[in-house]
């Protein structure tokens, strides 16, 4: 591989990543809308709320600490980062090998404490609310997506996320059954981790039900805006990894410019598909109470366990 | 890793959507849709019984699967929407403790049941032997249900689905029950939910509720 044709492919699939995540947002968006017999704001509403955050003036509270400040730039880095790592549109890319499976959930967690402690910062009743509510639910979802990376991990015998997605892709078609349940785990942590339907309504400005919207109800304009990205990164990063573990075909090898137009069209089907999938379970499940969340992952985080021990009894 | 053979990818697909199921059904609180996933079930046994069907050619296990297919998906799950109907308790929701418990004991017995199956796996000569840790690991999942369940119904669906992972095991390690005997099953299982209908209305009847545990006390108060 040609060193200079991997990085133009880094870079090429960091900065498409970042452009299309709001598509993505709006696509998932505008399919619950269409599922729920409303005409919806269109694909490109995130784009517009983008653009409007930015052109406004950031406001702070008095007692607003760096770390508040700081804390948007950082968790758009941090997904900046994953997508980066994350195969979407090549694997073995230069940036491929600074992060296994292991360390990009140590690189959402990063995020996740620094967004808790931004919440917490300004001494709102809501910020800490928020902020413990993100923080169980993390705790509790993080086991359960170590789990599933771990069942696709002992298939390929590698925690590389490159590695995967070669073994799975590029060989022939074999149906493991332990990847039938870690594909279900990983759809509920998805669901739990993005702030989705049945653990938390992104639309929602409802005190009571209320986790990720609490937590940000001091950002402003430009701070808002980069966390509102981020929200849409992650939620591409998530599917990325989902379509990288259980759909892996398509992935071009870095540096490879003849499989760059297939990558690519795998790559928009995939989203399309995924997200239209999103929308109809958000649509046809109701918000739980968040009591309740802890049981739906203990579930997701049984599955996946389940999907380990069948890898052993099956395919071992 | 040795590649297996297509046919024998789907089987263990299908055992694993089995147990997949079986874990669904013990933490389900809704009774309606418990008897959905009971049919459900039923569905998956007879697709992976037509599978072994069709990969040994043995003729016998068409005829097992088009019994699961008719028994199973269509007669039971009527009779059962019949009966939740008439005792009016279709929309119940049971109240289930602690159901992460429930899981980890059902995850236990799911490690038990490999274990006790791998030597018998290990001296099997069909394609399906690896199934065998599954199916009973869902008939101690079943039996698990029939534990922590109160209710009437959802006890008489998890004796069902049990018979369910009995049929499995049976197809995994030996291609299945001579013919007799499976229709003797099949009868017996009919009749015996026949026969709990009627003991759902008497059950009814003297104590107002379909709750079990009234049934543990010998004298009234």
């Amino acid at each position: 591989m040609n060193h200079a044709s991997g990085i133009a492919f880094q870079i090429l699939q960091s900065v498409l990543v970042v452009l299309i995540a709001p598509l993505v947002l709006g696509w998932v968006n505008q399919c619950r809308a269409w599922l729920q017999n409303k005409s919806g704001p269109g694909i490109w509403q995130p784009y517009k709320v983008l653009n409007k955050l930015f052109h406004k003036e950031a406001v702070l509270a008095h007692n607003a600490s760096p770390l508040f400040r700081a804390t948007p730039y950082i968790l758009f880095g941090c997904m900046w980062l994953a997508v980066g790592i994350v195969p979407v549109l090549a694997t073995s890319l230069p940036f491929a090998p600074a992060a296994d499976v292991i360390a990009l959930v140590g690189l959402f967690a990063l995020a996740r404490v620094f967004v808790a402690l931004a919440a917490m910062d300004i001494g709102t009743s809501f910020g800490t609310l928020g902020a413990r509510r993100e923080m169980m639910i993390g705790f509790l979802a993080e086991p359960a997506m170590l789990m599933t990376m771990f069942t696709a991990s002992l298939i390929s015998q590698s925690t590389s996320l490159a590695t995967i997605v070669q073994t799975l892709g590029q060989q022939e078609f074999v149906i493991y059954p332990s990847m039938a349940f870690a594909a279900v785990a990983f759809i509920m942590v998805l669901l739990a981790e993005n702030a989705r339907i049945p653990i938390d309504n992104p639309s929602t400005h409802l005190e009571l039900t209320m986790i990720h919207e609490a937590m940000i109800l001091e950002y402003s304009a430009r701070h808002l805006a980069l966390i509102e990205w981020a929200s849409s990164l992650k939620l591409t990063a998530y599917i990325a990894i989902g379509s990288a573990l259980f759909l892996p075909w398509g992935i071009a090898r870095a540096g490879d410019w003849v499989g760059l137009p297939i990558a690519l069209g795998a790559l928009v089907v995939k989203l399309l598909l995924t997200g239209a999938g999103l929308a109809l379970m958000e649509t046809v499940s109701a918000k739980m109470r968040i009591f309740r969340a802890p049981e739906f992952l203990a579930t997701a985080f049984l599955l996946a366990t389940l999907g380990m021990l069948i890898h052993f009894l099956l395919e071992g | 890793m040795v590649s297996l053979p297509f046919s024998t990818q789907l089987i263990n697909l299908f055992a694993g959507l089995l147990l997949l199921l079986s874990f669904a059904m013990l933490t389900q609180r809704r009774v309606l849709s418990l008897i959905n996933l009971f049919a459900v079930q039923g569905f998956v046994l007879a697709l992976s019984t037509s599978i072994v069907a069709w990969s040994t050619s043995q003729g016998h296990l068409y005829y097992s699967a088009l019994l699961t297919l008719a028994l199973k998906v269509v007669l039971l799950p009527w009779i059962l929407h019949r009966l939740i109907r008439k005792l009016s308790v279709k929309w119940d929701v049971e109240t289930l403790i602690n159901i992460p418990a429930t899981m980890l004991i059902g995850i236990a017995l799911v490690i038990f049941a490999f274990n006790l199956a791998a030597p018998i796996t290990l001296i099997g000569g069909t394609i399906t032997r690896s199934t065998l840790g599954i199916a009973t690991a869902s008939v101690l999942l079943s039996f698990l249900m029939m534990i922590t369940r109160r209710k009437a119904v959802s006890q008489v669906i998890g004796f069902l689905a049990m018979e369910n992972g009995l049929f499995f095991a049976a197809t995994s390690a030996t291609y299945g029950m001579p013919m007799v005997v499976e229709l003797g099953i099949a009868l017996d299982v009919l009749v015996g939910t026949l026969i709990f209908g009627v003991f759902f209305f008497h059950i009814r009847e003297t104590f107002e509720s379909l709750d079990i545990h009234h049934l543990e006390k010998l004298k009234e108060h």
